[in-house]
This record gives C-alpha cells, sequence and structure tokens, in this order.
C-alpha cells in the first residue's frame, strides 16, 4: 500500500508526460518555443523524488516518528500534477476554453523563462519597496505603540491621531501623496508604510498596556529603571501582540504594494501583471501571479519562523 | 535602640473602582532590628500584603511614614527585594535567565556569573536552567521567584505567602534554607504566612495583626534558640498563644456581627 502511495507521483507524471507531448496540440492556440510544462513536469518529479527519499533516510537515521509519513505528501504531489495535467489538456489540447485567457501551461511557464530578466529586475524593484515601506512603517509604528503604551501624555495626544488617521485605507491617501512627494517611488513606499503602521501600532499599545502591572513591580524591586521596564519588560512581554500586528501589517502591505505599483511606477511585479494585461498577455500575467504567490509565501513562511523563534517561550499558547 | 526599619503612624487608603474608601491599614507603629525575622500573622484582608508593598515602596502610605535606616521609603530598589504570593516570574525568559534578571539590570552579572549556578542550585533547580516558566510546576516557579530575590542580596528581603503552594517536604526544607541565608548575608527578613508553626519555628518577632480595622494586635518575641525544635514546650506554648490571639479576635468579630 505504501509502496504504490509512494509510486503515485511518478504515475500522475508519466501520465502528464503522455499528455503534454504525445497528444497533438490545438491549432487555436499560439504555438510554443518549447514545451516547458512536460519540462517543468520533469523537473518537479525528479527533484520530488530526490527530496522525498533524503527525507525518508532522515527520518530512518533519527529514529522519530515524523508527523508526515516517508514520501511526504505523495498523494498530494499526485493529485497536483492531475490537476495542471487535466489543465494542460483542456487548455491547449482540446481548446474547450476561451484561448486569449487561458493559454497553454507552456506559453505560461515559458513567459518565466524566456521573460526572467524583466521579472527579476522587477521582483529587485517590489522587493526594494516593499523592505522600505515595511521597514518605515514598523519602525514608526512600533516607537508611537511604545510611547503610546508607557506615557500617559503621548497616549492623550496620539492617540486621537491613531484613531482618525489608521482606518483609512492607505490606498485612499494616493491623491494626496501624489501631491506631497515629487517621486513616484517615495509615494509608493508611503501607502506601504501607513498600511504596516496602523496595526503595529494599534497592537504594540494595546499589548503593553495589558501587561500584568506585576512583572514591571517585580521588576522595580530587581533594580530595573525605567528604559529597563520598557525593553526588558514591556516590549518583551507584549512581543505575542506586537508580532500580530506586525503580521496583519505585512498581509496589508501586500495589498498596499500591488495598487502603489500601478502609481507612476516603472517597474515591480505588481505593475508587470498590469502591463501584461494591458497588453493581452495573459501567459505573462500568469506567470507574474505565480511570481507574486511564490514571493509572498516566502515572506509569511519567513514571518512565521522568526515567530516561532521569538515567541518559542509561549509554545502551547500560540494559535496563529 | 531606633529601629533599623520603622512603621511610623502608616495608614493606607484605597479607593476602589466604585468609588468606595478601603480602610487596608489603620495606623501601624513597628521597629525592626537589623537581622531579624519577622512574621506577619493574621487572617486574611488585615493588611499584611499591604504592609510589605509599602515597605517595597509599590504603594505609598495615605498617612505616616517609613523609614529604613533613617531614609523614608519613597520608592522600590533591590535593597528590598519582594517575593510575591504568585511567583511572576517573566514567562518569556527561562529559568537562568530569570534569575539573572536582577543582575544584569544592574550591570553586576559579569563579576558575579557564578552566582547564578549556586542559587538555581541552591533551590534544587539544577538541570531546569533552559526551561521557561510554563513548563514548571507551581512549587517549582515558587523556589525560582526566590532565587530571583535572593541572588541580588538584598538587606531586607519581603516575603508575602512565599511557601504555600509547596508541599510539606519541600516547605520545611526551604524554612531551613531561609534561615540559613538570612544568618549568612545578615539579611532582615519579614514574611506574611497563615502558618502559626511556621512563624514560631522562623520569627525572632511575630507580628498578630486583625482585620476591621486593619492593624496590629499584638507583638511577640519569641526568645527560643535556633534551631528550633517542633516539640519543644515552650514552642507549644507560643504556638497556642498565638491561636488564642487569633481566635479571639476572631471572636470579637462575630460578636460585632450578632449585634
Ligand atoms: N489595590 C487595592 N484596591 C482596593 N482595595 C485593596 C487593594 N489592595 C488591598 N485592598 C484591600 O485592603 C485590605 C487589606 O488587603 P491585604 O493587605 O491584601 O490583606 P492580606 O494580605 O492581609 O490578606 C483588603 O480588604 C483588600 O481588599
Ligand atoms: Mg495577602
Amino acid at each position: 500500500m505504501n509502496k504504490l502511495k509512494a509510486l503515485l507521483p511518478l504515475i500522475s507524471a508519466a501520465a502528464a508526460e503522455i499528455v503534454a507531448l504525445a497528444v497533438p496540440d490545438s491549432s487555436l492556440h499560439q504555438k510554443s518555443a518549447h514545451p516547458y510544462f512536460a519540462y517543468l513536469i520533469a523537473i518537479v518529479t525528479v527533484v520530488y523524488y530526490i527530496a522525498a527519499i533524503l527525507y525518508a533516510h532522515s527520518v530512518k537515521k533519527s529514529g522519530k516518528v515524523p508527523d508526515n509519513p516517508p514520501f511526504y505528501r505523495a498523494t498530494f504531489v499526485a493529485g497536483a500534477v492531475l490537476f495542471f495535467n487535466l489543465l494542460n489538456l483542456v487548455t491547449v489540447k482540446l481548446a474547450l476554453l476561451p484561448t486569449l485567457y487561458f493559454p497553454s501551461l507552456d506559453r505560461v511557464f515559458g513567459a518565466l523563462v524566456e521573460d526572467r530578466e524583466l521579472i527579476l529586475k522587477c521582483i529587485g524593484f517590489s522587493l526594494s519597496l516593499l523592505i522600505k515601506g515595511v521597514l518605515g512603517g514598523l519602525i514608526l509604528g512600533f516607537s508611537m505603540g511604545i510611547a503610546v503604551g508607557f506615557s500617559k501624555t503621548a497616549a492623550y495626544w496620539m492617540n486621537p491621531i491613531i484613531r482618525f488617521l489608521g482606518p483609512i485605507p492607505s490606498t485612499a491617501w494616493i491623491p494626496v501623496l501624489l501631491v506631497l512627494f515629487s517621486k513616484a517611488s517615495s509615494a509608493s513606499a508611503f501607502i506601504i508604510g501607513i498600511s504596516v503602521w496602523f496595526p503595529t501600532t494599534v497592537l504594540t499599545s494595546s499589548g503593553i498596556s495589558n501587561v500584568k502591572n506585576s512583572y514591571f513591580e517585580v521588576s522595580s524591586t530587581l533594580g530595573a529603571k525605567g528604559i529597563h521596564k520598557i525593553f526588558k519588560i514591556g516590549v518583551p512581554a507584549a512581543m505575542p501582540s506586537i508580532f500580530l500586528g506586525l503580521f496583519n501589517g505585512i498581509c496589508g502591505s501586500f495589498v498596499a504594494l500591488m495598487t502603489a505599483e500601478m502609481i507612476g511606477a516603472k517597474y515591480g511585479i505588481g505593475w508587470y501583471v498590469n502591463w501584461q494585461k494591458d497588453m493581452m498577455a495573459y501567459s505573462n500575467v500568469y506567470a507574474g501571479l505565480i511570481v507574486i504567490a511564490v514571493l509572498f509565501y516566502l515572506i509569511i513562511t519567513l514571518l512565521f519562523k522568526v515567530r516561532d523563534k521569538v515567541l518559542g517561550w509561549q509554545k502551547g499558547v500560540i494559535k496563529w | 535602640m531606633v529601629g533599623y526599619i520603622r512603621f511610623e503612624g502608616v495608614k493606607k487608603n484605597f479607593v476602589t473602582l466604585e468609588g468606595e474608601t478601603v480602610n487596608a491599614l489603620s495606623g501601624v507603629d513597628l521597629e525592626i532590628k537589623k537581622g531579624d525575622f519577622v512574621c506577619l500573622i493574621g487572617p486574611s484582608g488585615c493588611g499584611k500584603s499591604t504592609m510589605l508593598r509599602l515597605l517595597a515602596g509599590l504603594d505609598t502610605p495615605t498617612e505616616g511614614s517609613i523609614f529604613i535606616n533613617d531614609t523614608k521609603v519613597t520608592k522600590p530598589n533591590y535593597d528590598r527585594g519582594l517575593v510575591f504570593q504568585d511567583p511572576n516570574l517573566f514567562p518569556w525568559l527561562n529559568i537562568y535567565d530569570n534569575i539573572s534578571f536582577g543582575l544584569k539590570v544592574r550591570k553586576l552579572f559579569g563579576e558575579r556569573k557564578k552566582d547564578v549556578n549556586e542559587f538555581i542550585e541552591l533551590v534544587g533547580l539544577k538541570g531546569f536552567e533552559k526551561s521557561f516558566p510554563h513548563q514548571l510546576s507551581g512549587g517549582m516557579c515558587q523556589r525560582a521567584s526566590l532565587a530571583r530575590a535572593l541572588i541580588g542580596h538584598p538587606q531586607a528581603l519581603l516575603l508575602d505567602e512565599p511557601l504555600g503552594a509547596l508541599d510539606a517536604f519541600t516547605r520545611m526544607n526551604m524554612q531551613d534554607e531561609l534561615l540559613r541565608i538570612k544568618k549568612e548575608q545578615d539579611m532582615t527578613m519579614i514574611m506574611v504566612t497563615h502558618d502559626v508553626d511556621e512563624a514560631v519555628y522562623l520569627a525572632d518577632k511575630i507580628v498578630v495583626m486583625t482585620p476591621r480595622p486593619a492593624k496590629i494586635e499584638s507583638i511577640i518575641d519569641v526568645k527560643l534558640s535556633q534551631p528550633r525544635d517542633r516539640n519543644n514546650p515552650e514552642f507549644i506554648r507560643l504556638r497556642s498563644e498565638i491561636l488564642q490571639i487569633l481566635d479571639f479576635a476572631g471572636k470579637e468579630k462575630e460578636v460585632e456581627y450578632t449585634i
């Protein structure tokens, strides 16, 4: 049974290869320079089996019972390959879907390969914009949150501002920002910054005000002064809440990034998708979407890893 | 001789959220000698914790003042260590970092690093240095919080029912450890307890308190030499004397209620 399971991805991949290479393409579809889909399936299969065998080995060696049985998610991989196989069949092979909006998988994956220079440049632009905006919003949000959480005066003056300006969707600022900033990229970074700033400020300050007072009291009987109380008690104790704010902010920043790239940007992955759509190059649109998905997936995964490291002390408490 | 720690006409009122005034302490005068072990005993609500918090500097008296070494207490400092009833370990730090917290904020960690392991061993937590508070039992956390307060060598250690959560055996061990540390470091210890036996075993001076109004009912000097034998006739006599005072205070209140 397990043996059969391990073979499922291989069987599914073989079927996909046969369909891709042996069944003739519909004449309604534009020709692709190479059978990129067939290449991709071959590469995925080889990589999958190498990884799965290495994983099975390491499991055997450590003697631990793994969360996932050896041949990691074999059925899922087989199923995913089957899905793309069917998609390939109904698009390029049978032309059952409108050919303009549903280009062949060869051309979608081909766009990733053939347009790689521009795509890489766009990724670089998007990332630098994202980092600038997120860092700015984070630093401002974090310091305002700390100020509001610790100082009554700061809370008195800043809370109304936060509550009034915070809920405005960051993209609603666009008309104002275009006037305020001469450079479109500064305006874009600002939009991203705002979207990160609000949740970070609110959750940092509320996290700090919810810290058990006795932690501050204990620390003062141990000789802690003001600065220690902020950075050795308040901030670490509020970290779960701060992280939640950061997480919300980052998710919001993705939306902001896509919108920001539509205001006069020259490059960027959101701009790429939009531009390709205007040119009716849907294979490139899908390629762009794949890049966006992978990029954001990696960022979120990284964030979860950092969270596990920083918030390891409350294991069993966190459930998000 | 003027006491090392002095409460002079100390009153404390709290205003509750509903706007009522609670009289948590009504006029306390008390002198404590340096190096004494003082136990505060009395039914709950008679202001024992309030007394410790005022001495620690976490609250300020409504009237009167508290002096330590002739200096008026105004704010908390590491010369008065406080162990709460609840261990209150910092959940984001492991046991080692919790215990060394005071040394670190006072920039003493470098020179006194080896003390940390010593105190971890003293409270029987060797092997749990890397554990986080949520992984330990209540008793273990309470011992860690004791080590965290002790490691800073406070001149006075204030203990609010610190041994309540421990099992009988560990509790007796910790009582002996406290006496040993007090002697070794020439510390003054003030401990709140519910346990008359514990008070007679540890204290040089037992302060019996009563609620409504919250005040000191009587102060008993314990002349027994250390180490004490729980079966010594004088020990037993003292215990019943204190129980009588507590019981009498209780009866008096009952009468008040029936009127
Ligand atoms: N922060 C506070 N606000 C209002 N009332 C309080 C506060 N702290 C203590 N009290 C009241 O003061 C009285 C004495 O409390 P406490 O010192 O904790 O007693 P004990 O430790 O002897 O049990 C109690 O009636 C309690 O309800
Ligand atoms: Mg109490």
